[in-house]
C-alpha cells in the first residue's frame, strides 16, 4: 500500500471489462490514485470512462485484472468499501415523484455516519428546493442533488462520473470549488469528464482514455509538455512564407498555411515568438491576427483521438488515421 | 454553493440492514401513495372481486365439499389481495425503479442486493397484509364465518403468500423490459391463479386429474392453507404438501432472481 510515503487509495491493475455481446469496453488499464488527490479520466464518448468507473464503484466484476479501493476489492468486499466511498453516477437514479428532501432523507438512512441532509443540500445550493419533486428539477439541479448525496457520508473516496455535465458556467465553477475544497480536506476524488477545462482546472493527475485504453497519463503539465505550442498569424501583404526567416532557425517544428494564415508548431515557444516578432519589427510589418498559445490539454486530447488506431470491436476492420 | 468545512457534527451510528431497509421502505411507501394507478388496482380490485366470487358460490355444491360461502370467498379474497396489491404492484415497482436507474443508484451504497428488493417490497407487502386482515374481518362479519379451525395454517398460508408473491414479482420483473410491459407481464400468473388455484372454483369441486395439476400452481398452496385452516378439512399430509409446494415456488423465484434479475435497463 505504501509507496514513497503516499498511500494509494485506488489501485487499478490491468483492468478489463467485456460486455455481454462481447464488446471489450476496457482493455487492460492500470493506474493508481494517492490519498487526497484528484484524478481525472478524460476521453471522448465511448472511450470507456464510465465502464471503468463502474468497476471501481463495485457495480460489476471485471473480466480481468484487479481493482483495490482502500485495499479492498469493491465488488467482492462490498461491505468493507461502501461505507467509505461516495458515488455520483453519470445520470439519474432518483424516483421522480419524491421531493428533494425525501430523496435526501431516504439516502441518509442508508449511509453510515450521514450528515444532516439539509447540510449537504445547502452545500450544493439546493436548500430552497427541498420541497420540489425531483421530476421538476432542471438537469443541473439534479446533478447537484446527486453530488449532495454522494457527500452525505463524508466519503474518503469520491467517484464523480461527469459531475458538471448539464451545469451552467456558474454551477460548474461552484462544483469545481466544492471538489477542490474536498480534496484539500483529504478526500480522494476520481472523476470522469469530457471537458478539458475541467480536467485542467481540477485534476492533480489525469489519464486520457481512448478505445478502452489509457493513451497517456500524468499531471496536466506533463501531458501537455509532450505537445507543441502554436503560433498563428496572417502574412503581411506582399509577403510569402519563404520571405520569413528560415523556420527551423526559429525553433519551428512544423508549419501549415491556410490561405494567408500561417500556423507554426514549436517546442520553444519563447524563442520562436521572440525571433518572429523581432523579424516583423525589423521588416516594419504588422502580423495581423497574431495568436500565440502554449500547448494545451486540448492539443493532446485531439492528437490522441486522431492518432490512436480505432480498432473498436474485435473482428471488425481496423482503420488507421494518418497524423 | 460553497464548500464549508464542518467539523462538529453528531456522530451517527453505522447503518444496519434493518435501518437501511426502513429508510428505503419509507420512501417507497411515499411513492406508492403517489402512484394513482397502482393504488387503485391495489386497493379496490381485491375489495371488489370477492363479491363476484360470492355470486358464483350460489351455483356450487359447497356443502358436499365441506365448504361454505365464507370458506370459498375468504381464501379467494386473500388470493386477490396477494395478486393485485402485492404481486402486480411489485412487478411495476421493480421495473420502474430499474428504468429510473434507482436500483443502480442504490447498489452504489451500503444496501445489499437483497435489502434493496426487500425494502422496496415492504410497503406493498404491508398493504397486502392489512388488506387481508380487513377482508378477513369483513368475511367474518358479513358471511357468518366462524372462527378458524386451525389458525396457524391460515397464518402460515398468508405469510408464504406474501413472501412468494414478492419473490415472483422480482422474478417477473427480471423478464420485463419497460414500465409499459409491466402492465402485461403479470397477466399470465394472474389468470392462471384465478382460474386454477381454487379462487373461483375450489379444487375440491374439480375432476381429480385437473385438481392434481392445479395443486402445483404457485398460489394453490396459499389458497389451500387458508381455506383448509379455516374449514378444518385439511389433513396433516395435505398441509405438508401445500407447504412443500409453496417453498418450492419461493426457491424457484429466488433462483430466477439471482440468475436473471437486471439492475439496470438494457442498453
Amino acid at each position: 500500500m505504501e509507496t514513497n510515503g503516499h498511500e494509494h487509495v485506488i489501485e487499478v491493475t490491468d483492468l478489463r471489462r467485456v460486455y455481454g455481446g462481447g464488446f471489450e469496453a476496457v482493455r487492460g488499464i492500470s493506474f493508481s490514485v494517492r490519498r487526497g488527490e484528484i484524478f481525472a479520466l478524460l476521453g471522448t464518448n465511448g472511450a470507456g470512462k464510465t465502464s471503468t468507473v463502474e468497476l471501481l464503484e463495485g457495480l460489476a466484476a471485471p473480466a480481468g485484472g484487479r481493482v483495490r479501493i482502500l485495499g479492498h476489492d469493491p465488488y467482492t468486499e462490498r461491505a468493507a468499501v461502501r461505507p467509505r466511498t461516495g458515488v455520483m453516477l453519470q445520470e439519474g437514479g432518483f424516483p421522480s415523484e419524491l421531493t428533494v428532501a425525501e430523496t435526501a432523507r431516504m439516502w441518509a438512512g442508508c449511509v453510515s455516519g450521514a450528515r444532516p441532509p439539509s447540510e449537504v443540500l445547502a452545500l450544493v445550493g439546493l436548500e430552497t428546493k427541498a420541497r420540489t419533486r425531483v421530476k421538476q428539477l432542471s438537469g443541473g439541479q439534479r446533478r447537484r442533488l446527486d453530488l449532495a448525496l454522494a457527500l452525505l457520508g463524508d466519503p474518503e473516496v469520491l467517484f464523480l462520473d461527469e459531475p458538471s455535465t448539464g451545469l451552467d458556467a456558474e454551477g460548474r465553477r461552484a462544483t469545481w470549488e466544492l471538489v477542490s475544497a474536498l480534496r484539500d480536506g483529504g478526500t480522494t476524488v476520481l472523476l470522469t469528464t469530457h471537458y478539458l477545462e475541467e480536467a485542467e482546472n481540477l485534476a492533480d493527475r489525469l489519464a486520457i482514455m481512448h478505445d478502452g485504453r489509457i493513451a497517456t497519463t500524468g499531471t496536466p503539465a506533463e501531458v501537455t509538455a509532450a505537445e507543441p505550442s502554436r503560433i498563428s498569424f496572417e502574412l503581411p501583404d506582399g509577403y510569402f512564407v519563404g520571405d520569413l526567416p528560415p523556420l527551423p532557425e526559429l525553433g519551428v517544428a512544423g508549419h501549415e498555411t491556410d490561405g494567408r494564415i500561417v500556423r507554426l508548431r514549436t517546442r520553444e515557444l519563447q524563442r520562436t515568438a521572440t525571433e518572429l516578432l523581432v523579424w516583423a519589427a525589423q521588416a516594419g510589418v504588422e502580423l495581423r491576427r497574431l495568436d500565440v498559445r502554449s500547448a494545451s490539454l486540448e492539443e493532446a486530447f485531439l492528437g490522441i483521438a486522431k492518432n490512436v488506431p480505432a480498432d473498436r470491436a474485435t473482428g471488425m476492420t481496423t482503420k488507421e488515421y494518418a497524423a | 454553493m460553497s464548500a464549508t468545512q464542518t467539523t462538529l457534527r453528531p456522530a451517527t451510528a453505522a447503518t444496519t440492514p434493518l435501518s437501511r431497509m426502513t429508510a428505503l421502505a419509507r420512501a417507497e411507501l411515499t411513492l406508492l401513495g403517489r402512484t394513482r394507478g397502482a393504488l387503485v388496482a391495489a386497493l379496490f380490485v381485491p375489495l371488489v372481486m370477492p363479491v363476484s366470487v360470492r355470486s358464483a358460490a350460489e351455483e356450487m355444491d359447497l356443502a358436499g365439499a365441506g365448504l361454505s360461502t365464507g370458506t370459498l370467498v375468504l381464501p379467494a379474497a386473500v388470493g386477490f389481495s396477494l395478486l393485485f396489491a402485492v404481486y402486480s404492484v411489485l412487478v411495476g415497482v421493480f421495473v420502474v425503479r430499474r428504468e429510473e436507474l434507482v436500483l443502480k443508484r442504490l447498489r452504489t451504497g451500503e444496501l445489499r442486493d437483497a435489502e434493496i428488493l426487500a425494502g422496496s417490497a415492504l410497503p406493498a407487502v404491508l398493504t397486502g397484509l392489512a388488506q387481508c386482515l380487513l377482508l378477513t374481518a369483513g368475511c367474518v362479519a358479513l358471511l357468518d364465518l366462524s372462527a378458524p379451525s386451525a389458525p396457524h395454517l391460515v397464518v402460515l398460508g398468508l405469510l408464504l403468500g406474501l413472501v412468494m408473491c414478492s419473490a415472483l414479482a422480482a422474478a417477473t420483473a427480471s423478464f420485463t423490459r419497460t414500465g409499459e410491459s409491466a402492465q402485461a407481464t403479470p397477466m399470465p400468473l394472474l389468470l392462471v391463479s384465478m382460474m386454477g388455484s381454487g379462487m373461483f372454483v375450489p379444487l375440491e369441486l374439480l375432476p381429480d386429474k385437473v385438481a392434481s395439476v392445479c395443486e402445483l400452481l404457485p398460489l394453490t398452496p396459499v389458497v389451500t392453507l387458508v381455506r383448509g385452516g379455516w374449514a378444518g378439512n385439511l389433513s396433516g399430509y395435505e398441509a405438508l404438501g401445500a407447504l412443500a409446494t409453496a417453498m418450492a415456488w419461493i426457491l424457484i423465484a429466488v433462483f430466477a432472481v439471482r440468475r436473471w434479475f437486471r439492475w439496470e435497463p438494457r442498453r
